[in-house]
């Protein structure tokens, strides 16, 4: 153990020192001095232990874990605003993260607003130079199973957690699209309107799956550059499954740009009929064999698609630390539902060989007796938090 | 319940002010609370200067700005280069570029971006009356000044689209590092648009 602690000395990372919560989900008031340290949020169901590890996602672009809306974050019994706020021992020194809403007033939507040392920032994205946050949670679970959609999101998150201007692109491809849908609804649409709408679609396409191309790419390589050392799990072959993304691999950008809106052209009278864009980037898939067995994750069994999926979360992690130098933060939302025993261990400890600060919640605390020994404890009940070792 | 602390008629003050960008309820009750002490030096003028704009505010049949003359200062100004017309979303961007100084030209405000899900298209914007502008034989370049956003982009291949067959050089703002910006601090989208567009030394 000790050498692995002397190792984190050496790794760069970016830490939590303290956490602070306001009127947060089931919190009012809460501040948890973490020093850095993995923590493990020990309580029954429903005490809100998870809201713990949502807060910190908030210090990342986008909507969360939950993916909730900024309005639901807040706690029933406020005025409708809420808080986060990090001190943090980040990739640039110390430095206090914060972000939230204010308390709505009157029709305005309340615009999420991010602060870094309490100046203010254009958005969450901009915490990224100082700390990237990763997780795992047992919703994740169907990723095989689900929906393309599904996957589409999640690998959006790992492009956003390396190329922190992934979100804007991914929103501004959503709106040129549905701006896209919502003329073709119309009987008689300015055609040169839709060229021009059409003309942003393209341009945003490309970039957007040329991100996911590159992301898949390295993670894939990292994957494959790591196989011994992931004993513990399945290795995973990734790859994309998308028209565009594979012109991407032999043509120019400029030219799968170019053919693509031919196509969207050409597609008007059919993506009317459908009511929607049928073709694009935005219907890609992300492909996930297991390896050893040459299946698609999807037919594996229960046990080993949670395995594949904690590999490439790992190997995710692995992807960031090497490309931004320094770990991310690892939030794992009550993994002991998710692995058996063997397995949590060697999660845990090719985490703490990453050096990646680690927030994890459970109910058992036997079920944690890998976990780094340093990790502080947390009894969570209702409305708190407290530090019990 | 809220306790009222002024007649009706500083409540209406109040919540009138509030609805000014920039002020919300508590800065409104301060304004209005500077007003009332400032009745004669301020509060005065302010009402005779509101009443003076309401009745003569006119939007320029040319370009679409706001003034209290039609056609308005800028488009009347004799000295300034009829070569050039510079596109804008909105009399806010029309005002922060004369701030600048940076355009010698004229103007054309387009009062928006389309925007399909808002539903404001061509013919709510200003377009035709640039594009027959821009078929004037004295102008030579449209610029357009529009927002790096999905609307404003989409906005702008519309625009180009429609004067292809216009003898007109049309441009577009540069995308790059603000002036006394330092590289380390812009986000990436920035740094690689700068990179792209980078220019001859």
């Amino acid at each position: 153990m000790n050498g692995s602690i002397s190792r984190n000395d050496v790794i760069p990372h970016a830490r939590i020192l303290t956490l602070k919560l306001s009127n947060f989900r089931s919190y009012r008031q809460a501040s948890l001095g973490l020093a850095g340290k993995s923590a493990l949020f020990l309580g029954p169901n429903g005490a809100g232990k998870t809201n713990i590890l949502e807060a910190v996602s908030f210090l990342t672009p986008g909507r969360g874990l939950r993916r909730a809306t900024l309005d639901d974050v807040a706690a029933t019994e406020g005025d409708g605003s809420w808080a986060v706020a990090a001190e943090i021992d980040g990739a640039l020194g110390n430095a206090m993260l914060g972000t939230g809403i204010e308390a709505p007033s009157g029709d305005e939507n309340s615009l999420r607003k991010s602060r870094i040392d309490r100046e203010p920032v254009s958005s969450a994205s901009a915490f990224a130079e100082h700390l990237r946050v990763i997780w795992l949670t047992p919703e994740m679970d169907g990723l095989f199973l689900g929906p393309g959609s599904e996957r589409r999101r999640f690998l959006d998150r790992l492009v956003l957690a390396i190329d922190a201007e992934h979100a804007a692109r991914v929103n501004a491809l959503d709106r040129a699209l549905r701006s896209r849908n919502r003329l073709l609804e119309e009987q008689n649409f300015d055609a040169k309107w839709m060229d021009a709408i059409e003309h942003e679609v393209a341009e945003l396409a490309i970039a957007v799956a040329a991100a996911r191309a590159e992301t898949v790419k390295r993670l894939a390589t990292e994957i494959e550059s790591n196989r011994d050392v992931e004993s513990g799990f399945p290795t995973a072959q990734i790859a994309l499954d998308g028209e565009i993304e594979r012109a991407l691999e032999i043509e120019s950008a400029t030219e799968v740009e170019e053919r693509y809106r031919e196509k969207l052209r050409d597609n008007r009278p059919r993506d009317r009929a459908a009511g929607r864009t049928l073709e694009g980037p935005h219907r890609s898939d992300l492909i996930v064999l297991h390896q050893e067995k040459a299946i698609e994750a999807a037919r594996a069994s229960t046990g080993e698609r949670k395995a594949l999926l904690v590999g490439l979360i790992l190997s995710h992690a692995r992807l960031v630390t090497s490309m931004h130098g320094f770990a991310p933060v690892v939030l794992l939302d009550d993994v002991a539902a998710f692995l058996d025993t063997e397995r949590r261990a060697a999660l845990f400890g090719a985490l703490e060989m990453l050096g990646a600060q680690v927030l994890v919640t459970g109910v058992d605390e036997s079920a944690f007796s890998a976990l780094d020994p340093s990790a502080i404890r947390f009894r969570v009940s209702p409305g708190e938090a407290v530090r019990s070792g | 319940m809220r306790r009222v602390v002024a007649g009706p008629e500083i409540e209406r003050l109040i919540q009138l002010l509030s609805k000014l960008p920039g002020l919300g309820p508590r800065s409104a009750r301060r304004a209005a609370l500077h007003l009332v002490k400032k009745r004669e030096e301020l509060m005065q003028p302010l009402t005779a200067a509101l009443g003076d704009a309401l009745e003569k505010i006119v939007v320029c049949d040319t370009c679409g700005n706001i003034d209290t003359r039609n056609p308005c200062m800028v488009c009347a100004d004799e000295t300034r280069d009829h070569s050039l017309l510079v596109a804008v979303e909105n009399v806010a961007d029309l005002w922060a570029l004369e701030r600048a100084g940076a355009v010698n030209g004229r103007y054309h405000v387009l009062g928006g971006t389309l925007s399909a899900l808002d539903g404001i298209g061509p013919d709510d914007l200003n377009i035709a009356s640039l594009i027959s502008r821009a078929h004037e034989p004295e102008v030579k370049e449209v610029v357009l000044a529009l927002s790096a956003t999905v609307d404003g982009q989409t906005t702008a291949h519309y625009i180009t689209d429609l004067l292809r067959d216009a003898d007109v050089k049309i441009t577009r703002l540069a995308h790059g590092v603000p002036v006394g910006g330092e590289l380390d601090y812009l986000d990436e989208g920035t740094l690689s648009a700068a990179i792209r567009q980078r220019t001859l030394f």
